[in-house]
């Protein structure tokens, strides 16, 4: 009887924190005209969620494409392909890797911030002042932070799978010696500018539209405790996650087939 | 930190994602480079076409002049049409030019080439390539290498 009651309580609740979240989302977008007139707070935002994300992402990035080289030239040299490393590279990076492991950054590296930020907002009782003062903080705290982090989040994919080509090109044709002509050729032969970069970048506004809606909403609705708090930043990094990885399942499955 | 320096920064930021993007487009995707735009179309039938994909380049001379723009079958003679996007830069191909299904490689990707005649007049679009060769399948071939073999040890 208990274990049922606890099952109820369970669902009741997560179906509310839904309807809580898509209202949320609702109120938001209903601020983002207001956001376009004062743009300047939008401004700040991308310099905290874009620019301060910019050195994680730009190092993983060259990382990842710099491991891409290596270990596609492994396999590929024992068919005698390694012309196609380029290929490889741009669309491992284009189609999936960019997108999706610049999203996971990101809510690792902004969402939390944001989250935190907000949740300490509101446990401190500044949104509760801003309220009393009548001005919305949906509008003036909640929104230029969502815009910021759906306007940031395919600039900063599109820098990670620039910079992961580089990458791959440093240690393919730097380290391991393909040809630099027959790396950009293949690449060029074989990536299509909509099938694979275009469904990269529409796939990171996506991601980017989900990270910074879970990231904003857990942080308004965290329990207003440290705890709560802490909670809150913990949940934004699993749940965005969790999120992108299965969207990306689903985009991928709708784009490539 | 001042706000200017804040802008400048989200500035500089907005820029160096915008030229990635257009460094994706355009370097990587090859936007401008030889995706052909202004293209006829002209048929050709095969009996096989092996592995060619839609997509794949028609090259003269091994240059790229076209792609493969579409692949189905005429129901009345069982044989795959094969539709060729043809760069109209190149409009002078003689009537009788013939088209093959070629490998890059001994395993590579399937393409067509396409080789001139000497017809007075040229192919134009809606034409149909009268002379084909279809594409060499491997395994046919092997096949009858084998069945030559096995008849030859009698």
């Amino acid at each position: 009887m208990n274990a049922l009651q606890s099952l109820g309580g369970w669902t009741l609740d997560s179906v509310q924190r839904w309807g809580r979240a898509a209202v949320f989302l609702g109120q938001i977008l209903l601020n983002i005209p207001s956001v376009i007139v004062r743009f300047r707070l939008a401004v700040v935002q991308v310099f905290s969620v874009g620019v301060l994300t910019l050195i994680i992402i730009l190092v993983s990035g060259l990382f990842v494409g710099m491991v891409l080289g290596l270990q596609g030239y492994n396999t590929l040299v024992d068919f005698g392909a390694e012309s196609s490393l380029g290929l490889v590279v741009a669309l491992s990076l284009t189609r999936e890797l960019g997108p999706v492991l610049t999203a996971l950054l990101f809510a690792g590296r902004a969402g939390s911030a944001l989250t935190a930020e907000i949740g300490l907002m509101k446990a401190t009782e500044q949104l509760a002042a801003m309220e009393m003062m009548a001005v919305d903080p949906v509008s003036r705290v909640i929104a230029p932070r969502f815009v910021a982090g759906f306007l940031s989040m395919p600039l900063l994919a599109a820098l990670f799978t620039a910079i992961g080509i580089w990458g791959g090109h440093l240690v393919g044709v730097g380290v391991l010696g393909v040809d630099s002509g027959q790396y950009w050729t293949a690449m060029q032969n074989g990536v299509d500018v909509y099938d694979d970069v275009l469904n990269g970048v529409i796939k990171s506004v996506v991601f980017g539209f989900v990270v910074t809606w879970i990231a904003v909403f857990e942080g308004h609705d965290a329990t207003p405790t440290s705890e709560g708090v802490s909670r809150a930043t913990t949940r934004t990094v699993v749940n965005a996650s969790l999120a992108v990885l299965g969207l990306d399942f689903v985009l991928t499955s709708l784009m490539f087939d | 930190m001042k706000r200017s320096v804040i802008e400048l920064w989200v500035g500089l930021f907005v820029v160096a994602g915008l030229v990635a993007l257009g460094v994706l487009a355009f370097k990587v995707g090859n936007l401008s480079g030889t995706d052909i735009r202004d293209t006829y179309a002209v048929t050709a039938h095969f009996d096989n076409i092996g592995g060619l994909s839609a997509k794949a380049p028609v090259t003269l001379a091994g240059v790229r002049i076209g792609r493969v723009s579409g692949i189905k079958i005429d129901s009345d003679n069982y044989r795959a049409v094969v539709e060729l996007s043809i760069d109209r830069k190149y409009d002078n191909l003689p009537l009788d030019t013939s088209a093959s299904i070629l490998t890059q490689g001994l395993l590579g990707a399937q393409y067509v080439g396409v080789e001139p005649g000497a017809d007075e007049e040229y192919l134009k679009n809606g034409s149909q390539i009268e002379i084909t060769q279809s594409a060499i399948v491997l395994e046919q071939m092997l096949g009858q290498f084998l069945f030559g073999q096995a008849q030859g040890d009698k």
